[in-house]
Order: structure tokens, then sequence, then C-alpha cells
């Protein structure tokens, strides 16, 4: 099994005009994807087709060279995705919030292991705050702990840099250029300049149909 | 802050996961776990449904006539709408907050089935929204006059229809969350599908105040929870895809 995810001649139309056509897509290990474009162009629509979770688009998707729909368990147990939504129940400690997320992964409940996931991005003494009461940047943290807290190969990120302070965006990309070099992908969108480096590729969105500035 | 966040590079290296096998027992018990967490520490959304049960029966023999016959010949239908509109009345926010915070997608993500999570967020639902009202039932039967005979019959038939209501309203409350005002169309579209549970679950009460057999009554009811805990799970999973995709 290898870390491949492919798109064929993907094409995606909203509101009548095409986000993007004839996208041609090879996202092998050991690489990180950068998404970019002007607002409204795509990217989040993107993310979330090559995540498995819009049907509405034209074109082929494969994972680990079979078709996605009969390959999408799989890829699913590979996958971590997160979204513009941080998906952390505010009423809910980061503790609990993390325990949820350790059993959707399948992996044995381990208290020791989500403490540390949560020192690991920042949070140590946080642990037992309701979400709501922190800041939204400590939110996005608790969502981010899910990086270290469940191993997964490929990172689907959108936007994961918001509300995060100068330490914690230098921090989660050396976190993503780390995940990069240790044979798992990472693709991201985000306004951030992420440092140059040979794991980074980029993807432009928005020449297709859209007017100038728009 | 502390010193060590980061520090990512002792790891080993990231491994790859076949197909996935056990676990779905292990996140069922966190979902039904975390969300009745989440509810208890919201109580006046589990509370809603019941101050408005007890209210709609209060005012009842205030606004008709305190007269026992009357009451007593209209308590079931009576007792049984105002649970079914309690019910229904709670159902918006089955999964509107998981749809605002980004939860849901994080669960149409998980290799679990989804048909088996949303059952646990459904049967989260009941314990603290038809259970209670089952349970409470009885009591607001003491002000319509209801035979004391029958007070048994009120809360077993509640508790069975209130789950079949719980499992039906969710393909509703799934269908509509993505829309920011669906609360008046999720009325309309689970309504017709309350009506069997509701006939037979107030013929069952009816029944016991007669004096006739409730076992009849309470079969069908099991049976309509036995088909609405098969099909139910699978059409709420299908429609919480479609309401994602939108």
């Amino acid at each position: 099994m290898s870390l491949r995810l492919q798109a064929h001649s993907l094409a995606c139309e909203r509101d009548d005009r095409w986000l993007f056509r004839g996208l041609d897509l090879d996202i092998r290990a050991g690489e990180i994807v950068r998404v970019e474009g002007p607002n409204g162009s795509g990217k989040t629509t993107l993310l979330k087709i090559l995540s498995g979770q819009l049907a509405d688009y034209e074109g082929e998707l494969f994972w680990d060279e079979r078709p996605m729909r009969e390959a999408r368990d799989d890829f699913l147990s590979n996958l971590l995705y997160m979204g513009h939504a941080p998906g952390v129940k505010a009423a809910l400690t980061p503790l609990e919030n993390l325990t949820w997320y350790q059993a959707m992964a399948g992996q044995p409940q381990d208290e020791a292991s989500r403490y540390a996931a949560l020192d690991d991005v920042g949070l140590a003494g946080f642990e037992d705050l309701p979400a709501g009461q922190l800041s939204a940047g400590q939110q996005r943290r608790v969502a981010l702990a899910r990086l270290v807290l469940t191993p997964r190969p490929l990172w689907v990120l959108d936007e994961p840099f918001t509300a995060i302070d100068r330490d914690g965006v230098a921090a989660l990309e050396r976190r993503l250029f780390d995940h990069a070099r240790r044979g798992g992908c990472v693709l991201v969108t985000t306004h951030h300049e992420l440092t140059p480096c040979a794991e980074l590729r980029r993807i432009h969105l928005g020449g297709g149909g859209l007017d100038d500035g728009n | 802050m502390t010193g060590t966040e980061g520090s990512v590079s002792k790891e080993v290296p990231v491994v790859f996961h076949g197909e996935p096998g056990g676990g779905l027992a292990v996140a069922f018990w966190a979902t039904l776990k975390r969300d009745l967490v989440l509810l208890l520490r919201r109580r006046s959304e589990v509370m809603n449904p019941l101050v408005f049960f007890a209210i709609v029966i209060t005012l009842f023999p205030i606004g008709i006539s305190p007269d026992p016959q009357l009451l007593t010949a209209i308590a079931p239908g009576l007792l049984w709408v105002a649970a079914l509109l309690a019910a229904l009345l709670s159902l918006d926010s089955l999964f509107r907050a998981d749809y605002d915070d980004g939860s849901l997608e994080q669960l149409l993500l998980t290799p679990q089935p989804l048909a088996v999570l949303a059952l646990a967020k459904v049967a989260v639902h009941w314990l603290l929204t038809g259970l209670p009202l089952a349970l409470m039932a009885p009591l607001l039967g003491v002000m319509l006059a209801l035979p004391a005979g029958s007070y048994g019959v009120l809360a077993v038939s509640l508790a069975l229809g209130s789950a079949s209501l719980s499992l039906i309203g969710a393909i509703g409350a799934a269908l509509t969350v993505g829309l920011s005002r669906g609360g008046v169309l999720l009325s309309l579209l689970v309504l017709p599908l309350y009506i069997p549970v509701l006939i037979f679950g107030a013929g069952a009460v009816q029944a016991a105040i007669f004096g006739d057999g409730v076992m009849a009554h309470l079969a069908i009811l099991g049976a309509l929870l036995a088909l609405a805990l098969i099909l139910a799970p699978l059409a709420i999973a299908a429609s919480l895809r479609i309401s994602i995709n939108g």
C-alpha cells in the first residue's frame, strides 16, 4: 500500500461558473501541496472533494491507484481532515473533545496521550476548562492537537493557521514539514506564506471562468 | 505557552492503516457519552420539551372543563398529541450544533458506519426527551382524571412510541440541518410519518381505559419501533450526506 491520491480531469461548477476544470493532480508521500487562490476560487470546495465529502463534481478520484468509491473506507482510515470550523465542542473541555476524536479514530482510550497532545500544542494547564472559555486561537489548537493524537498519513487542512499566534504558526509549519519528511502528505489551503522548501508544491485556482479581481 | 510546543521530530515514521476493523462499539459509546454530557450541560434544552408538555396538559382542564368524565374521554389523545409535539419541538437541534461547529463533517469522515453513529445520537435524544416524557405522563394523567389502571400502559406506550418518533424525526432533522430555518419544513416532513404512531399509541391508552386488551396496540407500536430501528439509521445517514453535500 502506498500513499497516493490522484485526480483526473476534475471539474466543479457552482452557480453557473466553473470553479476549476480539467484539474489533474497526483499527490504522493512526502509532499506538501498548498492550494492557493483568491477568496471564492474554490479552495475549500476542492479540499472537500478531495477528502470525499462532496459528490457534486466531474472527473475521477483515485486512492492508492484504486477508484475512490472502492477504496473509500481505506481512504478514510488514512485521512485526517480539518475544516474551516474546528469541530471543537464549546461545552466540552479540550480533554473531552480529544476523547471523542480518539474513539472516532478507532484508537484505544489513553489519557496520557491526550495530555501529551494538548501539551504539544501549547495547551498545558487548559485541559479541564470548557473549550468555550478559551480564545479562538486556543480552540484552533485543540483541533490541531488531533494531528499529534491520531496519527494519519494524509492531512487535509483548510486554513489551519487561522487565529494562531506567531509562535504557533512557526510550530505548525514545522509540524507540516516534519510530517512530509516522515513520509506523510499534507494538503493545505492558507493565506499564510509557507517557507519555500523541496517538499512544497503549489496548485493555483482562480483562472477558470472567474472575472478579474472577483 | 510551554517550551515543548512543536517537538515532533522524535516521533516514529508515518504508518499506514489497513481496512478499518473494530472500534465501532468504542465509537458508538464515545458518541453516546459525548452527547449525553453535552446535553446535561445545557439543561434548558432538556427541560424545554418537558416544561412544554406540562404546561399544555395543565392548561386543558382550565380551558375546557374540570368535568372528570369529559377529561377522561379526551385524555389519551391529549397526552399523546402534547408529548408528540414536545418531542418534535426538540428535534430541530439534534444535528444543528454539530453542523455549526464542524463536528458533523468529522462524524461523516470517520471510517465507522455513519448509520450506527447517528443511532447513538438518536438514542441520546430519546433518553433525554422521550423517556422523561413517558415517565412524566402518568403524573399529568392525574390532572386529566385518567383512571389509575391505565398509567402503566400510558408510560409504556409513550416510551415505545417516542423511540419511533425520535428515529423518524431524526431523518427530517438530518434533511433540514443545512437550512437556516428548517423548523417548519421539518414538521411538515415528519408529521405524516408520526400519525401511525399516534393512532396506536393513543389507541393503547384508550383500550386500557375501556378495559380492552392493550397488547395488540403495544405490539404494533413495538413493530413500528423495530421497523424504524432498522430503516431509520440508514435514512438518517443518507440524509446527512445529502445535507452536507448541499
